[in-house]
């Protein structure tokens, strides 16, 4: 932590009530028999009122254990949260107890995740599912919590939504399904919603769909969203701004169009370059060599240095700084101006 | 749903007959002269030997003298006729009077098995790693390699003779006190068993995905443990005990014997050692309906308690 204390905050001026929700130098470990794994290490984000802000990165890169982390259903062992704040409406979510921590789960941040099949019960009716937090968190009644359930199924689009009430998750598509856990996190009408690789388990088509969903149910409810996902065509047409995670680390946070044209971290350089292109078939897709780095053993300096095509000795021996580049732009590289001025690469 | 109880039920029809043929020509095929082995070592006159051949239909001979008497004993099985032992007394009679007891048994088992097992598995599946699931673990693994035949007369001995808690034989018309400790021990290979399934199960579950979105619901942890894990948890546990109520109704050969309880497992035993044909063929003709019956009963629970399962 002492390595990289002193760190200018990213992006856009805080507003006059703070951000609505704020993760600051967030230190996770995994102790496990194995060893310590670090695996998310100095993550700063912020959130405020209905933006949409897009968490980017490979498998491993620490984008689900922060959201889970905020959500607080990280399981403590094997995680230990070692240093860092998530404040959330100016309140430090970890100095909560576990029941306070409880009441801002579902009703101010709710969550959706990749799998809806496995994340959701497998032996209850949907309806029941939905209902049940309105009636364990806000004591409506049976009747009152079916009614419920059924305007959210309509909300998010399922057809005939009262009769599909007392169907399982298993009798549903996987687009469907999905719609049924959005209707769910919709329930307690909260304002930040994380929505964990919603897309990831579905057919292309159903993806943009469910996307087009959420940004519809974004903006009609005036919520907040983090989207985490590991595909940059995803995030384009809903995200206002971009953080790309690599180790564990933010690398770079820039807003959708600016870091489109002219991403300035050699790991988003990289992943935009490997999205296969319609104007140049016939080429070899370019790929980023090597694979991610070990997080029991991160790389000295910065951890993309052994895969960074600009890479230098500087890289191998200091840990890079974000650098503001101006327009609420960061990037933690040495070379981050010269990135992002590369056209020609 | 309707249409699987039905095609369950012709299955059911199809294994009966086959499984008491099989009996009943292991029983009877083999036998030289069944009317000697009937008699044992006194002599057979004339006069008995005709009205014994007459009854038994003997005089047809080979195979289809054998299929003749098996059709004519089914005949009479499907009319509630189970025959009568060589002894002379009627089979209906004798499982009238040692079912009630199995029954007692089975059910003194099977409550130490739901309450115990169950009960510590889910305990220890919550727990997991912890000093309660490492010595429930130990304790299981003794139980379960510790045989029957060892585990009965070791109870008897040290809780029946030594100590006096318990009565160490039960005799005729046992009543639930003395029925307890042999229910214990017959109880606890399934209490072990039935431990080591839930606290698995449980410990399974606790990770499902399902429970992370529970919590992120905001669900406390005594509602997310207790509505969601334990109804998935129970599944398979269930199913397990409706197959081991069915083993259990068929009585237990070791246990009533040592115990000396008057079931079906005792009778069905001393058919097989006096080489009783009609009495064994008898009570596992009866067992085998048990046990179609039971697993129809299980496959039929575990759709209900699991929607993803639809027989169709």
């Amino acid at each position: 932590m002492s390595q990289h204390a002193v760190r200018p905050t990213p992006a856009s001026p805080t507003p006059p009530g703070g951000h609505l929700l704020e993760v600051r130098d967030l230190h996770i470990e995994f102790r496990t028999g194995e060893g310590v794994a670090k695996v998310i290490n100095g993550v700063s984000y912020h959130l405020d009122p209905g933006e949409t802000l897009a968490v980017l990165g490979e498998s491993g890169s620490g984008k689900s254990v922060t959201a889970q982390a905020i959500m607080g259903i990280l399981d403590t062992p094997p995680a230990h949260i070692s240093s860092g704040q998530i404040r959330y409406q100016g309140r430090d979510l970890l100095g909560l107890s576990e029941e306070q921590r409880r009441q801002v789960r579902g009703k101010e941040i709710a969550m959706i995740f990749q799998d809806a099949l496995s994340a959701l019960n497998p032996v209850f009716p949907v309806g029941w599912q939905i209902g049940e937090t309105l009636r364990q968190r806000l004591g409506m009644s049976r009747a009152d919590a079916r009614r419920r359930a059924v305007e959210l199924m309509d909300l998010v689009q399922i057809p005939g939504a009262a009769k599909r009430l007392g169907d399982y998750p298993h009798q549903f598509s996987g687009g469907m399904r999905q719609r049924v856990m959005i209707a769910m996190a919709l329930a307690m009408e909260p304002k930040v919603l994380i929505a964990d690789e919603p897309t990831t388990a579905l057919d292309v088509t159903v993806q943009a769909q469910i996307m087009d969903l959420l940004a519809d149910l974004r903006r009609d409810l005036n919520m907040a969203m983090i989207l985490i996902t590991h595909d940059l065509g995803v995030v384009a047409d809903v995200a206002d701004r971009i953080a790309v995670m690599y180790a564990g680390r933010i690398v770079e946070h820039a807003d959708v169009r600016s870091l489109y044209r002219a991403p300035a971290h050699p790991y988003t350089k990289g992943l935009l370059e490997s999205i296969p292109r319609l104007d140049q078939r016939g080429g070899k897709l370019s790929t980023i060599r090597g694979l991610p780095p070990n997080l029991m053993r991160i790389p000295s300096g910065c951890p993309f240095h052994p895969r960074c095509p600009y890479a230098q000795q500087v890289c191998v021996d200091v840990v890079p700084h974000d650098l503001v580049l101006g327009d609420g732009r960061t990037s933690a590289c040495h070379f981050a101006q010269e990135v992002r001025d590369d056209r020609a690469r | 749903m309707f249409r699987f109880i039905v095609r369950r039920l012709l299955q059911m029809v199809v294994a009966f007959f086959g499984t008491t043929l099989i009996v009943y020509a292991l029983m009877f095929a083999g036998q030289g002269d069944p009317i000697q082995a009937l008699a044992g070592e006194r002599p057979v006159t004339a006069a008995q030997r005709a009205y014994l051949t007459e009854k038994y239909h003997l005089d047809a001979t080979g195979v289809g003298g054998f299929f003749y008497r098996y059709f004519d004993y089914i005949s009479n099985l499907l009319r509630g006729n189970l025959g009568e032992s060589l002894t002379g007394r009627s089979i209906g009679d004798i499982l009238a009077g040692a079912w009630p007891v199995t029954i007692k048994l089975a059910l003194i088992a099977i409550a130490v098995a739901v309450i115990f097992g169950v009960t510590a598995g889910v305990l220890a599946g919550i727990r997991r790693a912890s000093i309660f699931d490492n010595a429930t673990l130990l304790l299981t693994l003794l139980v379960l390699g510790i045989p029957t035949i060892v585990l009965a007369p070791l109870a008897q001995y040290f809780l029946g003779v030594k100590w006096q808690l318990f009565p160490p034989t039960s005799g005729a018309n046992p009543d639930f006190y003395a029925l307890l400790l042999p229910g214990i021990v017959l109880g606890s290979l399934s209490l072990a068993t039935a431990l080591r399934l839930t606290r698995t199960s449980v410990a399974e579950n606790l990770r499902a995905d399902y429970v992370r979105t529970a919590r992120s619901k905001g669900l406390p942890r005594r509602r997310v443990v207790s509505v969601h894990v334990l109804r998935n948890s129970l599944i398979p546990v269930i199913t397990f005990l409706g197959v081991e109520v069915g083993n259990l109704m068929s009585g237990a050969i070791i246990t009533e014997g040592v115990f000396n309880i008057p079931g079906v497992g005792f009778n069905l035993f001393r058919g097989i050692r006096t080489e009783d044909g009609p009495l064994v063929v008898g009570i596992v003709s009866v067992l085998v309906v048990v046990y179609l019956i039971s697993n129809l009963v299980v496959d039929i629970l575990y759709a209900v308690l699991d929607p993803r399962i639809r027989y169709e």
